[in-house]
């Protein structure tokens, strides 16, 4: 709290040093929480076929089942394993989460710095994107499915696409911005190639903002994916999700709360988790912004 | 004294009827009205004019470096060692900027990268044009920081341009600009945004590299001492055209267009005193979205008469090597 326990850091190089997770944890907790309950949420997906029984296994004879040392959550009206089915659960929404986020970002960021460079291009698409802006995203992405018929793959294509819109916006807008500064003139006045430029000195700095709107778009997946499932049009029922397990135990609520509590506290955990990472990451990138919410 | 030292046939640069307009929803605005001027190896010209009376798109223009969108360059040649720019593929074009023909800027503050090391980004610039290395590249860079009198070069590559001070940060762009080269250097205003001390500094620095690079520098300024202290010739612009050209000792001699008299006369001078308000040129600079008839210096020009509002005069001799666009040149330079 006093100036002595805090002294102040001088780095020669300039370079920015990641001065270890303490630092970080005290400056910006949000994102040690968000970012450290997002990495357990990974490991656990990933490691589910160590530690939890087969999410498929139906035994007519233990149907609704409360916890138990065999069963941590009891088992659904299928006779089948809560817990393992929620752990496994987890990598569909994860997966499903992370990709779409990544497939935003990506067609996002293509959309984006085109149309901030050529303007026919911005005339036309971000038209586009404004009339998908328009339309309700579960609907959206019904009438996708609805094309093609359920699977997973299909899936993140028609969650990814609706989220394009704001992604491509906000690149866009950055794009808008940094264009004009003069070491874009001052790159391009030096015989820069204008790919070059807009990798090099353009796209950089559109980065943080682009995060932080990953975190958005993911977290936005990862609840239209349940949605999606919980309604019949996403995962394939057979495949265990958040959403099917609550839409195939809801009208055991009252016997059998945990088969739809269990899924739906862990969706609720992972999207706070990747919300608390989305706000610690702008806090952290836009310091002004934090110092103006104080 | 000066010209005849850089006199002789070898022009670099030759700029003929240099015609930029930019195009709005409503309508056309003429930047540029059909200037022609030339600058010769090793020379340093002057341009010298209030805002917006086009200097700056003249070095955008050269470049081809204005926006596509709204920015024609409707007419006119300019000649680069013979060949005309304006006819040049991109990729050719893209060759020459930098390489042969660099631009320093006003800002030197966003002129650098936040984001890279000033060494990076003086290594790119070379990079671009040659094909060294990355590591002989950052040596070069390490070079130029020395040559423009960075302190302990070989630690201030390696920093960001927010660690240098704004004297620094524009020896870095003059680094940057200087490292391959070029037999043209533009400098738009390169010194206005900087202390006086730092000023004179970098104006020494620039004349002094010149010296002994052989680059020809066109400056770019609103500064009528920096143009006496640095420029061997110098073109006066006023609402698009040249309105007076002349060797920098006859153009503070014998001004020949009122313009020049009257940017002359608003320079603050100890020997006059204090007291008396600095004189100013009444009205403002015309409109460029309408067809000017006659002088478009007219309406301020304490000379004019009844020719001056109804044609326009064009740039002619009024002795050697010094042309006025005036009709009435020589009454002004008697005055």
């Amino acid at each position: 709290m006093t100036l002595l326990s805090a002294p102040v850091e001088y780095v020669p190089t300039g370079r920015l040093r990641i001065s270890g997770l303490p630092r970080l944890a005290r400056r910006h907790p949000l994102v040690v929480i968000g970012g450290g309950l997002l990495a357990l949420l990974i490991v656990l997906a990933l490691a589910a076929p160590l530690y939890a029984g087969d999410p498929l296994n139906m035994d007519p004879f233990k149907r609704l089942q409360p916890p138990s040392a065999e069963m941590w959550f009891g088992s659904d009206n299928l006779g089948r394993d809560v817990f393992a089915r929620t752990i496994f659960g987890a990598r569909i929404s994860l997966m499903v989460g992370l990709l779409s986020a990544a497939g935003a970002a990506l067609g996002g960021v293509l959309i984006g710095v085109i149309a901030g460079y050529n303007r026919g291009f911005d005339n036309i698409v971000m038209r586009v994107m404004d009339g998908l802006m328009s339309i309700p995203t579960i609907l959206l992405a019904i009438a996708l499915i609805s094309l093609t018929g359920p699977g997973i793959a299909i899936l993140i294509v028609a969650i990814t696409i609706p989220q394009m819109p704001s992604v491509s916006r906000l690149v866009r807008s950055a794009v808008l911005s940094v264009r004009e500064r003069p070491y874009v003139e001052a790159a391009l006045c030096g015989g820069a190639r204008l790919p070059k430029v807009l990798w090099r000195h353009i796209l950089p700095s559109t980065i943080p903002s682009l995060m932080v709107q990953s975190a958005i778009v993911c977290a936005d997946a990862i609840l239209t994916e349940a949605g999606l499932s919980f309604l019949g049009v996403g995962v394939p029922p057979e495949i265990p999700s958040w959403g099917n397990m609550i839409s195939s135990s809801r009208l055991y609520l009252a016997i059998a709360p945990l088969t739809v509590f269990a899924p739906g506290i862990c969706l609720a955990v992972t999207v706070l988790a990747v919300n608390l990472l989305g706000d610690g990451l702008r806090d952290l990138f836009d310091p002004r912004a934090k110092r103006r919410r104080r | 004294m000066l010209m005849q030292k850089s006199a002789g046939n070898d022009v670099l640069l030759d700029v003929r009827d240099l015609e930029t307009h930019f195009v709005g929803d409503e309508s056309t605005t003429r930047a540029l009205g059909g200037i022609s001027f030339q600058v010769k190896k090793g020379e340093t010209l002057g341009v010298v004019g209030e805002s917006g009376c086009g200097k700056s798109v003249t070095a955008l223009s050269i470049l081809r470096l204005l926006p596509k969108m709204n920015a024609r360059t409707v007419g006119g040649e300019v000649r680069f060692h013979g060949r005309d720019l304006l006819e040049l593929s991109d990729r050719e074009m893209r060759q020459i900027r930098g390489d042969q023909i660099a631009m320093i800027f006003q800002e030197p503050m966003t002129s650098l990268n936040p984001v890279y090391t000033v060494g990076r980004q003086i290594a790119e610039a070379v990079q671009i044009h040659t094909k060294a290395s990355r590591s002989v590249a950052m040596a070069k860079a390490q070079e130029m920081l020395r040559l423009v009198r960075i302190a302990d070069p070989e630690r201030r590559v390696n920093n960001y341009p927010h660690e240098m001070s704004g004297g620094m940060r524009q020896r870095a762009m003059i680094a940057m600009a200087l490292a391959c080269s070029p037999e043209l250097l533009i400098a738009d205003e390169p010194t206005t945004a900087l202390d006086v001390t730092i000023q004179a500094q970098i104006l020494r620095l620039i004349a002094d590299l010149k010296e002994r690079t052989g680059t020809a520098v066109m400056f770019i300024t609103h500064d009528l001492g920096v143009v006496a202290e640095t420029c061997q010739r110098v073109i006066v612009m006023y609402a698009g055209s040249i309105v007076e050209q002349a060797n920098v000792i006859d153009l503070f001699a014998r001004p020949a267009h009122p313009y020049t008299q009257g940017l002359m006369r608003s320079v603050p001078d100890q020997r006059r005193g204090r007291q008396r308000r600095l004189p100013e040129i009444p009205g403002i600079v015309p409109s460029l979205r309408e067809p000017i008839v006659g002088c478009s210096f007219a309406p301020r020009c304490p000379f004019a008469i009844d020719i001056c509002r109804e044609k326009t005069p064009i740039l002619r001799d009024v002795g050697s090597s010094h042309a006025a666009a005036c009709w009435r040149a020589e009454e002004v330079m008697g005055a």
